[in-house]
């Protein structure tokens, strides 16, 4: 950060225009590279080079630092038998990928991480639509709704957490009201019993992140022109039948790109469920994800190599659904936007 | 790519929607819309709710009666924990984190995003496709090796640790927002300031980074918040009580004092307060921001 402001006057003294060309008498060794690339109204000129360099240096060594790197140096240790000191040297070659491809724990996880991703998406994604649609008419307080319903997506998933543990407990908060309320017999055992305890934690989810669907949805609603909907209601359209035909197809790229990112976000899912059942209730309340496997086998039992291994079959599987994903259902939103490329 | 700049003039956040400010027909509300909305927010603010009142019981009126409401006004649990040093400490590992965080984003994610915007050179798509990329490779992924590099660095338990991954890790997201935002800025602008014998850096000074303050808004808070409630890195690099993070703090403090639910509330609420501040401050630039995002 401090780069660049120190770098920025240096820079505007050499040359006192852009023009291309001029560069090449001034500049150093590197110039010898781009000369050729002089194209367009701009040139490649060392110039430009230098300001490309400068300004997105920075970033690109961050990034390549702490994101790309790691991720490569994962596949790497996935191939040892590591306790995490020292340089990896016991080669195991696949044997940690059989060995998660075997157990029975990780089946679970994959299923509950399986389970999880449609459920967010039946559970949150019709709901938010049909919310959407009512907070986007114009009632009074419409702002300050907006801002509540968001708070649950704000606060941290720790908060969140204990809050709900708290009470979803057999003596909690929860059982309690039930009971106040004359459902003593819908009273459960919300965190433990392994019938329930993954529909408590899918209610805690679309408690979270419902607020956040609904938020996009109506961020897509605002961009359809009024006029269309004015249009059909002349024609003699109810309502609902104009948002039937107008919105929802209108609505189409925010909801597959909010389906998108609900998708990854579940299969990646740790932090609520590490909080609330810890490293060791997971698996047996029929909880754990791929992630907590990971953390719980990996880091927890000091076994690097294999926690590495466990992170490249999480990562394998997100990014076969997401190419999955984008190829078939994103393709006609996200050209240029995910791609970048011309239309 | 010039087509998405000639067709892309509306800066995505600055603009308020249009349709808002006109009244319509649409004046006339069924009431059940009201209802339906209200009971979604209580839905939504009730288990908050009872985190925050919670604070303000007795831990004997929490297990006599645990959904009921404070009967006696019980100020003492906030009163502990914020005259108790561990909780400022945490709360400004937490603060230091946010803040540099966000700085580091905002002033790496503009200068990127600027080029990626407004340079035409070879290798521009592969550097953009290299921070679209960046969104397929979450934390999760990463954590292990980050860890392990992060303990090589000599960073644990040190707050560098935490906000260099988190600067590299928002920077996708920054980069996807902010690249169509710099891209809107009409052509003209950066051909006068030419004329008036700016350079690019002069016009990246002068035009880009004031106008494009409402997109670094809406990165700014999202890297802040992200932050504040992030949680598996700070499990991994920091394992000392002093150098945790709220979240840590608050999942420590509950373990430890788990017999003691209120003070435990108290501890959990007020270490959400400064998210929510931020966030129902700029709510609107964030809505507008994940507009442009979604909108490419």
């Amino acid at each position: 950060m401090s780069g660049s402001r120190a770098g920025a006057p240096a820079l505007t003294t050499p040359a006192g225009t852009p023009a291309a060309g001029d560069g090449a008498t001034t500049a150093p060794a590197p110039a010898s590279r781009g000369r050729t690339r002089a194209r367009g109204r701009r040139g490649g000129s060392w110039r430009q080079r230098a300001e490309i360099t400068l300004l997105s240096g920075p970033a690109v060594l961050v990034f390549l630092a702490f994101v790309i790197f790691p991720v490569v140096m994962a596949a790497y240790y996935g191939f040892f038998s590591w306790k995490g000191f020292g340089v990896p040297t016991d080669f195991v070659g696949l044997r940690n990928y059989v060995t998660i491809l075997q157990d029975p724990t990780f089946h679970d996880a994959l299923r509950h991480n399986a389970v999880i991703v449609v459920l967010s998406l039946l559970l949150q994604g019709p709901a938010a639509v049909v919310l959407a649609l009512l907070l986007n008419r114009r009632i009074r307080g419409r702002s300050l709704i907006r801002v509540l319903i968001f708070v649950p997506y704000v606060i941290s998933e720790v908060i969140v957490g204990t809050g709900w543990s708290l009470m979803l407990q057999t003596t909690g908060a929860v059982n309690d009201l039930l009971d106040k309320l004359g459902l003593s017999g819908w009273a459960v055992d919300w965190l433990a019993d392994p019938d329930v305890a993954i529909w408590s934690l899918m209610l805690i989810i679309t408690w979270k992140y419902l607020g956040f669907a609904v938020i996009l949805f109506l961020a897509g609603l605002q961009s359809i022109p009024e006029e269309l909907h004015e249009a059909a209601a002349i024609d003699g359209a109810s309502y609902w039948q104009s948002q039937r035909a107008i919105t929802l197809p209108l609505l189409g790229p925010t909801i597959r790109i909010w389906a998108f990112l609900s998708i990854i976000g579940s299969l990646q899912l740790f932090d609520l469920v590490y909080i609330i059942w810890g490293q060791f209730v997971a698996a047996t309340a029929g909880t754990s994800t791929m992630a907590t496997y990971m953390v719980v086998n990996g880091r927890g039992a000091g076994n690097y190599g294999f926690g590495n291994a466990v992170a490249v079959v999480l990562f394998v599987i997100s990014l076969v659904i997401a190419l999955t994903y984008q190829r078939f259902v994103l393709r006609r939103d996200t050209e240029g936007a995910l791609t970048e490329r011309t239309k | 790519m010039a087509a998405t700049a000639v067709q892309a003039p509306p800066l995505p956040a600055s603009r308020p929607p249009a349709p808002r400010r006109r009244g319509r027909a649409l004046e006339r509300v069924n009431p059940l819309v009201y209802v339906v909305a209200w009971l979604l927010v209580g839905v939504c603010i009730a288990p908050v709710a009872y985190i925050v009142l919670g604070g303000l019981r007795t831990n004997s009126q929490i297990t006599l009666d645990p959904s009921g409401f404070p009967t006696t006004w019980e100020f003492g649990n906030y009163v502990d924990v914020l005259t108790s040093p561990l909780f400022w400490q945490q709360f400004g590992n937490s603060a230091i984190c946010g803040v540099a965080t966000t700085i580091g984003v905002v002033i790496l994610g503009v200068m990127v995003s600027f080029v990626l915007a407004r340079y035409e050179f070879a290798g521009r798509g592969a550097l953009y496709s290299l921070f679209a990329a960046g969104l397929m490779f979450p934390m999760t992924v990463a954590i292990t090796p980050l860890y392990i590099m992060i303990r090589e660095l000599g960073l644990m338990n040190s707050l560098g640790g935490i906000i260099l991954p988190q600067v590299a890790f928002a920077l996708p997201t920054t980069v996807i927002i902010l690249v169509p935002f710099l891209r809107a800025i009409p052509k003209e602008l950066e051909e006068a300031a030419a004329i008036d014998g700016a350079s690019r850096l002069g016009f990246f000074w002068r035009m880009v980074v004031p106008l494009s303050v409402p997109g670094v808004v809406t990165v700014g808070i999202l890297a802040f918040v992200a932050s504040w409630n992030s949680y598996l890195l700070p499990l991994f690099v920091l394992n000392d009580e002093s150098a945790y993070t709220l979240p840590l703090g608050v999942q420590s403090f509950a373990s430890q004092y788990s017999v003691d639910t209120a003070r435990v509330l108290a501890f959990t609420s007020l270490s959400m307060i400064p998210a929510l501040i931020f966030f129902s401050l700029f709510e609107r630039r964030i809505v507008g921001g994940l507009t442009g995002a979604v909108k490419g």
